[in-house]
């Protein structure tokens, strides 16, 4: 029941050319994904109607996996095997986890990231969240009837550059190709300024499974610019949940000594919450063994065990706020975003924190997602005239580490990004001639109680006294919010660089061994994926250059513009190729090639939008 | 204004098309800043290959920059002395005149011995009467006498007058928010 699309005048899209991209929000307990369909964004269902996911997938022998729906019935009794809320563990090491005695799993600590023992052999957090999002990716492709040329997918504003690596390197192993990480808030602004042409300072108050966030924005003509974000990266909905489940616990007399006991009581808890949101009075009932356990429990009984949880979050609030240099007073509009704002006493304590009624005119459980692929659908180049801009920010500092311990902070949090900042250091002994570089992350003082990214060492400093050299460090975090670092002995020219992955997140030759080890995709599967993903690459890479030139051709000299010609042809003849490394290599070849007529038009473009301004001006 | 090429070597207020003068329009600056990157970040380029992205990103990164410098009073004075061929070397020049000095050491011992909220309040009041005074006088010395030399001086009193009330104001955090509450780091309190 196709209909048929009716596109604005002058607006003729090409069927060919229109470029399916997704938004994701791969969430703590639910997972979605959305896409721009004529012209609306909506949530795509499953076969049977259902657009939420749960974030749950269970591991069987012999390599089978449940996902889902499917998954989450299996919870209570094989607790073990069945991964529910693997976003707490996204770059995390086992140490991370406060509260790890009290989950059901096989934890196995591994340095970096931890990884958990299945029957399905061991799993880490990236694979398995690969697996949701395969999930989706492949209802995504179903639904629309094409390859996706990429995805948006959303994180929590509060992940730090480690989870924020560990997201992208699982949708990488999803095979999704990432057009942008963007914030879970920022997206929930997109869809809702958009969707009510906001204007003015809002709050996104964003309370999820595992994590809440807390942003302030600035919305004018288009513009998202995140003032200041705040949160905690370990407070969510399951935490209420834990909360009741240790209250009933107490007032029963139970002693939860199982994983499918503990399963089985935070799921009632979990049940108990969802009633009391519409009723004042629920009853828990959890079945452990062959024993029923049930207990009465009154709205007021849950609010009063979960207050501190509630005060928390808005402690960060006020955080936020004061990081934007505002009061309660200037936010117009609080958007409520996450299925625990539906929560009566969260509603009731953001109304009086920020003396206003909470928005709640879109789902909360679908906002994210929709603003993800608003985003998709621009990046895709759906909307070349497209007005939206993001701009968004860094939540926690990054800095390195000096003598004694301290933290020496390079880029400042909330720093609009992309950013590139830069600090000089020297050495401290006559003929050193390393320094050993530690990045670190976060707002306290002392190294201690930041968390380590990355380590790396700068060699070949030609032996000086101390205090001669001159080693100038850059942090780049690019628009995901991504860190690189690199290090440079300014008399010597020696440098040393580093993308902050290897000591957190995985490495490509770790991904590759998980790409290998998949059950699902066969070897041969792999090779037709790896040349399918080239000749799309090269393809857009191609039409890219073509309306590069369609645009701006006159800014090349007659051998320039041959040259550029000449290296799309070689990119055009090896198209057909079966080898994935000649297109990617010819593809590299069209990059290099075109990169100083890249320079010229950026140019051009800058000095369009000021030659606008000033005649506006005059 | 607009003959020159601009490039990413492009001085701030060249990129930014304002006069090189220490007073600036903050709502225009906000507004030019906002334009720039609108041509510029790299999210206009995401389905354009590697090389645009990469330009993209360096001149992303080049006007945020630009942008941090230009709307921060105490930064946009030091470079404009830098530009000028006064540069600030904080690092090594220290010297200050005495009674600035007496000054910054009895607003120290008053933080110090500051018991109340409204000991540190007051005080805040003091230093930020003393940074208005400051930036007027910077804004004299630089656009009205022109005379980058002098204002170097000037610009040093406000990294002084910056960093106290950056520690006045943490203080005053400690007194709104005692140090025992941890919300906002990524630790559970259970």
């Amino acid at each position: 029941m196709a209909l048929l699309q009716i596109s604005e005048p002058g607006h003729t899209p090409n069927p060919h050319e229109r470029r399916l991209a997704v938004g994701i929000d791969l969430g703590t307990t639910h997972s979605l994904v959305a896409a721009v369909r004529s012209g609306v964004a909506e949530c795509l269902p499953d076969e049977e109607g259902h657009v939420i996911l749960p974030s749950v997938v269970r591991y069987l022998d012999g390599g089978r996996r449940e996902i889902g729906r499917q998954a989450l019935r299996a919870l209570a009794q094989d607790p073990q095997n069945t991964v529910a809320s693997v976003k707490r563990f996204m770059g995390r090491s086992l140490a991370d986890v406060a509260d790890r005695e009290h989950l059901p799993y096989q934890f196995i600590d591994k340095p970096g990231m931890l990884a958990l023992q299945t029957a399905g052999g061991e799993k880490s957090p990236v694979e398995i969240s690969a697996d949701i999002l395969a999930t989706l990716r492949y209802r995504a492709e179903d639904t629309l009837g094409d390859d996706l040329v990429g995805a948006v997918i959303t994180v929590p504003a509060y992940f730090d550059d480690a989870q924020r690596q560990a997201t992208k390197d699982a949708a990488k192993l999803a095979g999704l190709n990432v057009l942008r990480l963007i914030n879970e808030p920022t997206a929930a602004a997109i869809a809702y300024g958009l969707e009510n042409a906001s204007e003015g300072v809002y709050a996104i108050y964003d309370l999820g499974g595992g994590t809440f966030d807390i942003s302030i924005l600035r919305l004018n003509q288009g513009v998202f610019e995140v003032i200041a974000t705040g949160g905690d990266s370990a407070l969510g909905g399951d935490d209420y949940d834990r909360a009741l489940a240790a209250r009933v616990a107490e007032q029963t007399g139970v002693a939860l000594t199982t994983a499918s006991d503990k399963s089985a009581f935070s799921m009632a808890a979990r049940a108990c919450k969802e009633s009391l949101s519409k009723q004042d009075s629920a009853t828990f009932s959890a079945l452990l063994g062959e024993q029923t356990i049930t207990q009465r429990v009154a709205r007021a009984q849950f609010e009063q065990a979960t207050t501190a949880l509630t005060a928390r979050t808005i402690t960060a609030a006020r955080k936020a706020l004061r990081d934007a240099k505002l009061v309660a007073a200037d936010i117009k509009g609080v958007v409520m975003v996450g299925g625990s704002t539906r929560m009566p006493q969260i509603q009731a304590a953001v109304g009086r924190f920020f003396d206003c009624e909470p928005l709640n005119n879109l789902n909360p459980d679908e906002v994210v997602a929709l603003g993800a692929a608003i985003q998709a659908n621009q990046l895709a180049g759906n909307r070349p005239d497209g007005d939206l801009l993001l701009l968004d920010v860094i939540p926690l500092s990054l800095g390195l580490e000096t003598m004694g311990g301290l933290v020496e902070r390079i880029v400042p949090r909330n720093q609009t990004i992309p950013t590139a900042m830069a600090q000089d250091f020297t050495t401290y002994k006559d003929g050193q001639t390393a320094l050993a570089l530690h990045v670190v992350q976060g707002e306290r003082d002392m190294v201690a109680d930041c968390r380590s990214l990355a380590r790396f060492e700068l060699r070949g400093i030609p032996p000086m006294v101390a205090g001669a050299a001159r080693i100038r460090v850059t942090f780049t975090v690019d628009a995901d919010g991504l860190l690189n670092v690199s290090a440079q002995e300014l008399l010597s020219g020696v440098q040393a660089q580093i993308d902050v992955k290897p000591s957190y997140g995985l490495d490509d030759g770790q991904i590759a061994k998980m790409l290998q080890d998949s059950f699902s995709t066969a070897q041969s599967d792999m090779r037709s994926r790896a040349i399918a993903e080239a000749r799309l690459d090269a393809e857009r890479l191609l039409l890219a250059t073509q309306t590069a030139l369609n645009a701006d051709a006159d800014l090349l000299a007659a051998d320039e513009r041959e040259a550029v010609l000449a290296v799309m042809q070689s990119v055009r003849e090896v198209l057909g190729s079966d080898d994935p490394a000649v297109i990617e290599a010819a593809c590299k070849a069209l990059a290099n090639g075109t990169e100083s007529f890249a320079a010229m038009r950026m140019n051009r473009g800058i000095r369009q939008a000021l030659a606008g301004k000033n005649i506006e001006t005059i | 204004m607009v003959d020159k090429p601009l490039t990413l070597a492009s001085n701030d207020f060249e990129l930014f098309a304002v006069p090189a003068r220490f007073a600036q329009d903050p709502a225009a600056l906000d507004a030019r800043w906002k334009e720039l990157q609108r041509e510029a970040h790299p999210d206009r380029f995401a389905a354009q290959g590697v090389a645009a992205q990469r330009q993209a990103m360096q001149w992303s990164v080049r006007i945020n920059e630009a942008y941090q410098r230009l709307k921060h009073p105490l930064k946009r004075a030091a470079y404009l002395c830098e530009l000028a061929g006064a540069p600030i070397n904080a690092e090594n020049n220290t010297a200050m005149p005495a009674d600035f000095l007496i000054e910054q050491m009895q607003w120290r011992e008053a933080l110090d011995d500051a018991s109340s909220e409204a000991d540190i309040a007051r005080l805040l009041e003091q230093v930020n009467q003393a940074r208005v005074g400051a930036l007027q006088h910077c804004e004299e010395l630089l656009d009205v006498r022109h005379a980058p030399d002098q204002a170097v001086g000037q610009v040093r009193a406000m990294m002084f007058i910056e960093r106290f009330s950056h520690d006045v104001e943490s203080r005053l955090d400690d007194f709104q928010n005692p140090p025992a509450d941890m919300a906002g780091t990524t630790g559970q309190a259970t």
